[in-house]
Formats: structure tokens, C-alpha cells, sequence
């Protein structure tokens, strides 16, 4: 699509008047919304990403004072500081907190900031998507750590086993609040790392090919792409969790067939993934905090990369080993301890490439790489401690003991919290254009440091000398009490140490700016100007190396005069450029959309379904799903597949690109692709639960009153309609194109109709039967499958009628037809979940 | 004076390279896990006493190596030779096309050797369990 085009008259970028026209544009188009309500609808994610960051920072801090008061209570034994229940809730919602609500989070908030600065572009693709996914994050978060105090924090530790936490009278509203509370941020973290993955793959700058990726980013890319595979185990979990809670479905109830381990299996099958996913992007910060101090290329580049997937795919086959002590084959503990040790390989891979970049390079002392280097030492013990808990004897004395507190704390305040501090200290100029006191930050260090090590080394003996976790107390007889008043000692310390950290930030605003790039980076990011403006990059450079600062001549010069690419903004709209996954050549301009109270709204009436499920409030909870369809509908039709009113538009240098996309070249396809692979995931937690039941049943599906069904026939008739649906949808968009609108319209009603009755058809099966799914597990698992198949087909109607009406309303046409090429992914993957539910549900049970 | 190995032509550097082939090799080594785990948490659940003999696993397991060890091989192989592509100077981090396939096939060909060491460890258990104890 890239043409040369002879009637279009260049700008001519010497003239400082022309320059400075561009710049009013730009800062004209690029202001933040302003007034004490509008000045929150803004989407740009310098904003977006400093206000996620800001309260992923006062969650952790928030959680840091729970364990303060846990250690308090523990300092002496047989202290009655709190109870035992107070207790239950400090430890679990202080777990829970630090996962959901900081350790994720913060990495997603540092990346919508980083980002885009890294690969030069405007901002990120969905930037109304950031904006929903922080105020998803701050009501929810908001919601689970305020429960602590109405006495209602959930206080089943942080991964609620049941069969404690789904009887409803030996667990309260705590339990709900955890599942459906973190479940609602589980969402917007599945938001975040699609738009993260659109953003790596999609919205780099031109000529920035796979190779000449910032490190960050292939790091950020490979974390959302485990997020997407880890999150959904964890969300079929909690579907599973609530429909036992709320409505006596008995998953995980063994007397009716159910069984607990499933929970373990799908809770760990995110738990395992999770700690790398923490780890992975802190780390990420030291691929770029390195070369930068260290005044040369980061050493073997490839290794990192290999280190970061392969990484990710071990630490997919490491979840049994949280669950060693269940009583599983020992053959299969050995396949996990297997994987627990090969695991070990890509993770010291890249700390040997850190050293090595130190050891060939110039090194510059500093505060952030005070910090690196020390969070690399507490990562390693943490490290080591794990090869020792993944021998499947030697967990079986430390399983629940301080041991295992010990250690993961290790890895997480050396693989997360540290090099999280590094990554403040390093790019806090990027953000607010003023350095940190570096005499402060080495004070906070080593207070930091010490205190770490004296609250956590104890751990270790105190839990090999038999204390185990998660109690309120001990007798002082078990002669721990001095080990663990050294723990309390320390993180008394360790909490000086953040305050300080604390103090630093607060005096920030009285300093001086300090002066652009103040470490002599050379990576995109560091183009900020200490008085940053709103528009990201001047001008989307062409990018020949790695680290462009230091070698591309003249570089920052020609950013700033807009000497590249898109450095106007003619037609006075949000604009960045879209590239090629393997080769980043231009392919696009996209339109972003703007500040918007519709996220704002999208979130707070998502809030509404899961809050009022928790208090029962159902009438009202469908009311606030009713409203979340409006709002996303409303937000939909209005904001995207603009048809533009040029086809084409010049972004310099004699290259003319379109303005609209459809189909796989398109961002919002990726979008889609990447949503329904989540969604596919989930799904698949599900089919995995049915097939564990029937493993650990010798007559599954079972036989009686109640238990008979769905029988063969309404299954079919699903599958057969749904198929329909998926040809019809396929058949439109094929016709549509080759502009038979008419027909396309017409295929897109058969398709209507078709998946709507394979909608009542998939229900009709267990309806018919009288399956009972309160009786049994089996009764229940199909029924999930069910409604599951249903409620996406419902998805499904909604999608085709959307696109029925853009087309009828105008919004969509031949050339540009993104909806109908976006909805056809979506019924791809329907399509999908049919032909799995309704043949296991419909056939299996003939071959079982 | 004769032309250098790397500068002939090969057949492996035609196969297209993308982001789906750089994990080919950790992908045979999660097949191949799920093989192994599957078989035995599926026959262990199913029986009625601990003690049962996984019958025919051991084999099974060894077919399933040597398949998944040559499929990673393979992806080396093709991998290595890609990587040593001619044309662009060194250090080969330039934003040339032959650079971007050179990072992409040396990234190949790091995975293909942590999936084989993965692989083998994977197998090993087979070695010393041969029940559902």
C-alpha cells in the first residue's frame, strides 16, 4: 500500500515556522482534558500510567503495614496483639494484595508509561482500553483491601483452598469478596496484556525490525502472552468456586463427587506462571538500567530472549510442585521436579548476561544499579532456596513451614520489590523530569538490604525448627521466640527503609528538573524532555540500532525538529503508526481515541455485576450487566472503525499509508485474536475439569434420577446450528467483500438466527434430562459447559446484529469492514468452543 | 580460494522464519510433558490400588523422546544453519533483514537447547518410578 505520490507538496522541516505550526497542532490535539471531573476521563497513558503506578505503589504500601502487623504479633511468643481471625485476614489479604493488586499491576502501569516511549510511538493502541482496565483495577482493588475494615477480609490464605473457603459456614462474604473482586481485576489485567502484546508487535517505530527490539519489550511481550495463558485457569476457577458458593454446586464438595485438588490444579496452573510473570518484567527494568550504566550494548542479546521464553514455557510444567505434599504419583512429582530444576537454566542465563555486560563495560556507579545489584544477590539465595523445595523429598519436611516463607520472599522482594525500586530511581527523571536523591536512595538501600535479610534469613531456621505458616502464634517451649523477634526486628527496618524511599518522592517536587537523558541512555525513552509534553514523540524516528541515541547520527536533533515520520497533525486527530510484526514497515495510521467518560462508565457498571453478586443483590447485579453491554456498545459504536475521510495520508518522506485497516493487518483484529485466545484458555480450565472428574471416577458420567443427560440428540442439533451460525458469519464477510452487500446482510441475519437457537438448543440438552446439578458433579460440570457455550453464542448474536446495524446505519462498507472481519474471529473461536462442548458433553459419555 | 561452508546455498535458509517458528522447540518439550504427565495422571487416577504397574509407559516414554529429541534437532538444525547466514558484516546487530533472520534463528537455536536438556530431564523419572506409588 506504500506509494509515491507526486501531487503532495512535502513540509519543509527547516522552516522554524513550519515547525512550530506542527507543534501547536499537535499540543492542540494532544492537551489532557481539564476541569475537577474531566481532568479523570484522560486515556493518555503518561497519565493513565502514573496514576496506575501511584496506586499499585499505595496498595503495596497498604499490604507492607498487614505484615507489619503480623510480624508484631509474632515478635514474642504467645502474644495476643490480634486474634486469631484478625490474623487469618492480615495473612491472606496481604498474599493477595501484593499478587493481584501490586506485583501485576505495577508491572502493567510501568509498561503503559514505558511503552510507548520505547517504541516511539504516540501511545498505545487502545488507550481507552488503559483507561478502563485502571479504573477496573482501582474500584476493585479498592473494594477486596477495604474489606479488612468491616472485620470481612477474606482470611482463606492467599490461594483459598477449599472445601474450607466454598462452605459458606466455615468461610463468610471473604471469600466472595477475594473471588469475585479479584476476578474483576483479573479482567483488567487480561485488558492490559492485550493491548501491551497489540503494542509490541504492532506500534513500533519504522525500521525497528524484531532484532532492534528494546529488551523491555521482548520481555513485556512474552509476560503478556503467559498473562493470557495463566489468568484463565485461574478465572474457569473462580467460575467454578462461586457457582459452589452461591448456588451449591459441588466442584470441589467430595461427598457429591466434586474434588478439591481441582481447585489446587487450576489455581496453580496461574500461581506457578504468576511468579514469573512478576519476576520477569522487574528484571526486564535491569535490561535496560544496564547497558545504560555499563556505557555499552547489553552482551548476548539473543540469550536474553531465550531466557525470557524459555522461561516462559518451563514455567508452564511447575505447578504440581506447590502441591507435592497431595499424595499424586511420585512419578509425576518427578516430572514437575524435573521442570522446577530445568527451570533454573534460563533464569541464571540472564544473570550471567547482566554480569558479563558489567564486566565488559564501563561501569558508572549508581543508585539504580545500587539497587540491581542488590536485588540480584537476594534473588539468587531465593533462587537456590527454590532448586532445594523443588526436590519433592526435601519439600516434603519444608511444605507450610517458615521455610517457604522465607524463600518466597526472597524471590519476590529480590525478583520484584528491589529491582522495582531500581526502576524508580532509574526512570523517575522519564516521568517527572527531576532526579531522586541519590544519598537517600543508597541510605534506603542498605537499611532496605539488611532489614530484608534480617526479617527473612531467620525464616528459614524458624521453619526448619518446625514452625509453620499461617498461625497466630507460637508456645514459647518450640524455642523460636529469638528467631522471631530478629524477623520482627527486620522488617521493622526493611519498613524504615521504604519510608525513606518514601520521604525521597515526597521532596522530589522541590528540586530542580534535571537536565534530558540524564544517565546518557540510549534507548528511545530517554527523547523525553524534562518538561514532557503530552504527544509522546515529536516525530516517529526511523530506527537503524539498538540503541539509536548513541549511534544514529544526529538523532535527537531530527526527532525533535520532526525530521521523521507523522510530525503534524493536519486533521487535528490522535495519530500513530502502525508497523509489520517481524519487520515494523509502516502499514497505517491509526486514529486514538480521546479523553472519554465511557471507560470511566464501562468500569463502574462492570464494578456493579461483581460487587452486587458478592452481597446477592442479583436483580441489581443484571441491571449493571445490562447497563456494561450499553456502555460497551455505546463506546464501540461511537469510537471505533472510523471510516476516515481521506483513505491515505503522507507521513514524510515520500511514504503515503491508509488510515483504516481490516483483517489480520489491523490492530483491533490482533485485539480480538488475542482476547478470544484468553478466552480459549478459560474455556479449556473448564473442559479440564469435566475430564479430571471423569479420571477420578470409575462410573462417570454417572447414572440415577437427575444425573441422566444431556443424551446425544440436543447436542447435535447445538452443533449442527452453531456451525450454521459460523458459515453464515464466514459466508457474509467473504460475499461482503466482493460488495454484495445485500447478500452479505442477508447471511448476517441467517447467522443471527441460527446461533441464537444453538443457543436454547445447547441449554435444551441438560434442560430436558432434568440434570440436576446440586445432586452431583457430573450434573454440574455440564451444565457449566452449557451455559458457558450459551453465554458466549448470546456474545455472539449481539456481535452479528452490532455489524448487521453498522452496515445498515452506514458505518461499514465493503473497503472498510474491520467489524465483520473482527466478529468473524470471534465466531472462529465459538465455533471452536461448540464443536469441544457438544461433543464432549453430547458424546463422550458413549465412549466413556 | 574456496568458497566458506556457510556461503553455499541451503536449503534451510528458504523455510520462512517468524515469531511461531522461534518456538517450535519449547513447544515439542510442553507435547511432550503433557504426554508424559497425562499418561500417567490418567492411568494412576483410574486404578483402583496405588501399586499398579504404569504397563507399557516405559516404552511409550522412550518413543516419545526420541520422537520429541529429533522434532527439537530438526528445529536446531535448520535453526544453526539459518543463523549463520552470509552477507552482513559482524556483530550481526544491524537492522538488516539477514540480521533480523540471524536473531531470530541464533534465538531458535538457544530454545532447541534448553528443550532438549528439558526433553531428557522430562524422561528421566521413567528411570527410577515404575508404578503409581
Amino acid at each position: 500500500m506504500t506509494t509515491e505520490s507526486t501531487q503532495y507538496i512535502a513540509p519543509d522541516q527547516n522552516n522554524p515556522a513550519v515547525r512550530k505550526g506542527q507543534e501547536d497542532r499537535l499540543r492542540e490535539v494532544w492537551k489532557p482534558p481539564s476541569g475537577w471531573f474531566f481532568r479523570w476521563t484522560d486515556v493518555n497513558n503518561n497519565r493513565i500510567g502514573v496514576w496506575y503506578t501511584l496506586t499499585a505503589f499505595g496498595f503495596m504500601l497498604f499490604a507492607g503495614v498487614l505484615a507489619l502487623i503480623m510480624r508484631t504479633q509474632l515478635a514474642v511468643p504467645n502474644n495476643d496483639l490480634v486474634t486469631a481471625n484478625t490474623f487469618n485476614q492480615l495473612f491472606t489479604l496481604h498474599g493477595s494484595m501484593m499478587m493481584f493488586l501490586f506485583a501485576v499491576p505495577m508491572f502493567e502501569a510501568v509498561s503503559i508509561i514505558l511503552l510507548p516511549q520505547l517504541l516511539g510511538a504516540r501511545d498505545l493502541p487502545f488507550p481507552r482500553l488503559s483507561g478502563f482496565g485502571y479504573w477496573s483495577f482501582l474500584i476493585g482493588g479498592v473494594f477486596v483491601s477495604g474489606s479488612i475494615f468491616f472485620d470481612a477480609a477474606p482470611d482463606g490464605g492467599w490461594f483459598m483452598y477449599p472445601p474450607l473457603t466454598t462452605r459458606t459456614d466455615l468461610s463468610g462474604l471473604g471469600a466472595d469478596i477475594w473471588m469475585l473482586g479479584l476476578s474483576f481485576i483479573e479482567v483488567s489485567s487480561v485488558a492490559a496484556a492485550v493491548e501491551l502484546i497489540v503494542g509490541v508487535l504492532k506500534c513500533r517505530p519504522p525500521g525497528m525490525r524484531l532484532n532492534l527490539m528494546p529488551l523491555y519489550a521482548w520481555y513485556i511481550l512474552v509476560v503478556a502472552v503467559m498473562i493470557l495463558f495463566a489468568f484463565p485457569p485461574l478465572i474457569a476457577g473462580d467460575v467454578l468456586f462461586e457457582m459452589e458458593r452461591l448456588l451449591n454446586w459441588p466442584f470441589f464438595n467430595a461427598e457429591k463427587g466434586g474434588d478439591p485438588l481441582l481447585w489446587q490444579h487450576l489455581f496453580w496452573i496461574f500461581g506457578h506462571p504468576e511468579v514469573y510473570i512478576v519476576f520477569l518484567p522487574s528484571i526486564a527494568l535491569f535490561a535496560m538500567l544496564i547497558p545504560t550504566f555499563a556505557q555499552r550494548h547489553l552482551l548476548g542479546y539473543p540469550w536474553i530472549v531465550l531466557a525470557a521464553v524459555g522461561t516462559a514455557f518451563l514455567s508452564f510444567g511447575l505447578w504440581v510442585h506447590h502441591m507435592f505434599t497431595t499424595g499424586l504419583p511420585k512419578i509425576s512429582l518427578a516430572f514437575f521436579a524435573a521442570a522446577s530444576e530445568a527451570v533454573a537454566i534460563p533464569t541464571g542465563v540472564q544473570i550471567f548476561v547482566f554480569i558479563a555486560t558489567l564486566w565488559a563495560g564501563n561501569v558508572k556507579k549508581s543508585t539504580p544499579l545500587l539497587y540491581a545489584s542488590g536485588s540480584l544477590a537476594v534473588f539468587v539465595i531465593g533462587g537456590l532456596t527454590g532448586v532445594m523445595v523443588a526436590v519433592a523429598p526435601f519439600d516434603w519436611q519444608a511444605h507450610d513451614t517458615y521455610f517457604i516463607v522465607a524463600h518466597l520472599h526472597y524471590v519476590l522482594i529480590g525478583g520484584t520489590l528491589l529491582p522495582l525500586f531500581a526502576g524508580l530511581y532509574y526512570y523517575w527523571p522519564l516521568v517527572t523530569g527531576k532526579k531522586l536523591s541519590d544519598k537517600l536512595g543508597r541510605i534506603a538501600f542498605w537499611i532496605m538490604f539488611v532489614g530484608m535479610n534480617l526479617t527473612f534469613f531467620p525464616m528459614h531456621l524458624s521453619g526448619l525448627l518446625g514452625m509453620p505458616r499461617r498461625v497466630f502464634t507460637y508456645p514459647e517451649e518450640l524455642g523460636i521466640g529469638g528467631l522471631n523477634l530478629a524477623s520482627t526486628a527486620g522488617s521493622y527496618m526493611f519498613a524504615l527503609g521504604v519510608l525513606i524511599v518514601c520521604i525521597d518522592l515526597a521532596l522530589s517536587p522541590r528540586r530542580p528538573k534535571a537536565p534530558r537523558n540524564p544517565w546518557n541512555a540510549g534507548t528511545l525513552e530517554w527523547l523525553a524532555l524534562p518538561d514532557d509534553e503530552d504527544w509522546g514523540i515529536r516525530s516517529v524516528p526511523l530506527i537503524e540500532s539498538r540503541y539509536p541515541i548513541w549511534d544514529q547520527k544526529n538523532f535527537v536533533q531530527k526527532v525533535d525538529e520532526g525530521r521523521f515520520f507523522l510530525p503534524d497533525a493536519e486533521e487535528m486527530r490522535r495519530e500513530s503508526i502502525i508497523t509489520t510484526v517481524l519487520d515494523a514497515r509502516p502499514l497505517q495510521v491509526i486514529r486514538l481515541g480521546t479523553p472519554s467518560v465511557k471507560p470511566m462508565m464501562t468500569a463502574v457498571a462492570l464494578a456493579g455485576v461483581f460487587i452486587l453478586t458478592t452481597y446477592h443483590l442479583y436483580i441489581w447485579s443484571a441491571v449493571s450487566g445490562v447497563a456494561t453491554l450499553a456502555c460497551v456498545l455505546w463506546w464501540l459504536w461511537t469510537g471505533t472503525a472510523e471510516i476516515p475521510e481521506k483513505p491515505t495520508k503522507h507521513i514524510g518522506h515520500g511514504i503515503e499509508v491508509p488510515l483504516y485497516t481490516s483483517g489480520p493487518s489491523a490492530p483491533g483484529w490482533w485485539a480480538m485474536f488475542i482476547t478470544m485466545m484468553a478466552d480459549a484458555t478459560a474455556f479449556s480450565g473448564l473442559v479440564f475439569g469435566y475430564f479430571f472428574f471423569w479420571t477420578i471416577h470409575n462410573d462417570f458420567p454417572p447414572s440415577g434420577v437427575g444425573l441422566n443427560g444431556p443424551g446425544v440428540f440436543w447436542p447435535m442439533v447445538a452443533l449442527a446450528l452453531t456451525l450454521t451460525g459460523w458459515a453464515a458469519t464466514v459466508g457474509a464477510r467473504e460475499v461482503h467483500r466482493r460488495c454484495n452487500v445485500g447478500a452479505g446482510r442477508a447471511l448476517l441475519i441467517v447467522g443471527i438466527v441460527a446461533t441464537l437457537a444453538s443457543l436454547f438448543a445447547g441449554l435444551a440438552g441438560p434442560w430436558y434430562s432434568g440434570l440436576d446439578p446440586e445432586l452431583h458433579v457430573y450434573p454440574a460440570i455440564v451444565w457449566t459447559l452449557a451455559i458457558w457455550t450459551a453465554v458466549h453464542a448470546a456474545i455472539g448474536v449481539i456481535m452479528q446484529a452490532y455489524t448487521l446495524a453498522r452496515s445498515l446505519a452506514g458505518k461499514m462498507t465493503p473497503i472498510y469492514d474491520a467489524d465483520l472481519r473482527n466478529i468473524t474471529v470471534y465466531h472462529h473461536f465459538l465455533a471452536l468452543t461448540g464443536i469441544v462442548t457438544f461433543c464432549t458433553i453430547g458424546l463422550f459419555p458413549g465412549v466413556a | 580460494m574456496t568458497e566458506p561452508k556457510s556461503d553455499r546455498k541451503h536449503w534451510a535458509r528458504d523455510l520462512k522464519v517468524t515469531l511461531w517458528t522461534l518456538i517450535v522447540p519449547p513447544t515439542i518439550w510442553a507435547v511432550h510433558f503433557l504426554f508424559c504427565y497425562l499418561w500417567v495422571a490418567v492411568t494412576c487416577a483410574k486404578s483402583s490400588t496405588p501399586g499398579t504397574a504404569l504397563t507399557g509407559f516405559p516404552l511409550a516414554t522412550l518413543i516419545a523422546t526420541i520422537v520429541a529429541l529429533l522434532g527439537i534437532v530438526a528445529a536446531g538444525y535448520i535453526a544453526r544453519v539459518q543463523s549463520e547466514t552470509p552477507g552482513d558484516p559482524a556483530p550481526h546487530e544491524q537492522g538488516t533483514a539477514i540480521d533480523r533472520l540471524r536473531f531470530l534463528a541464533l534465538s531458535t537455536r538457544l530454545l532447541a537447547g534448553l528443550s532438549f536438556v528439558a526433553v531428557i530431564f522430562t524422561a528421566l523419572p521413567v528411570i527410577m518410578f515404575g508404578d503409581c506409588r
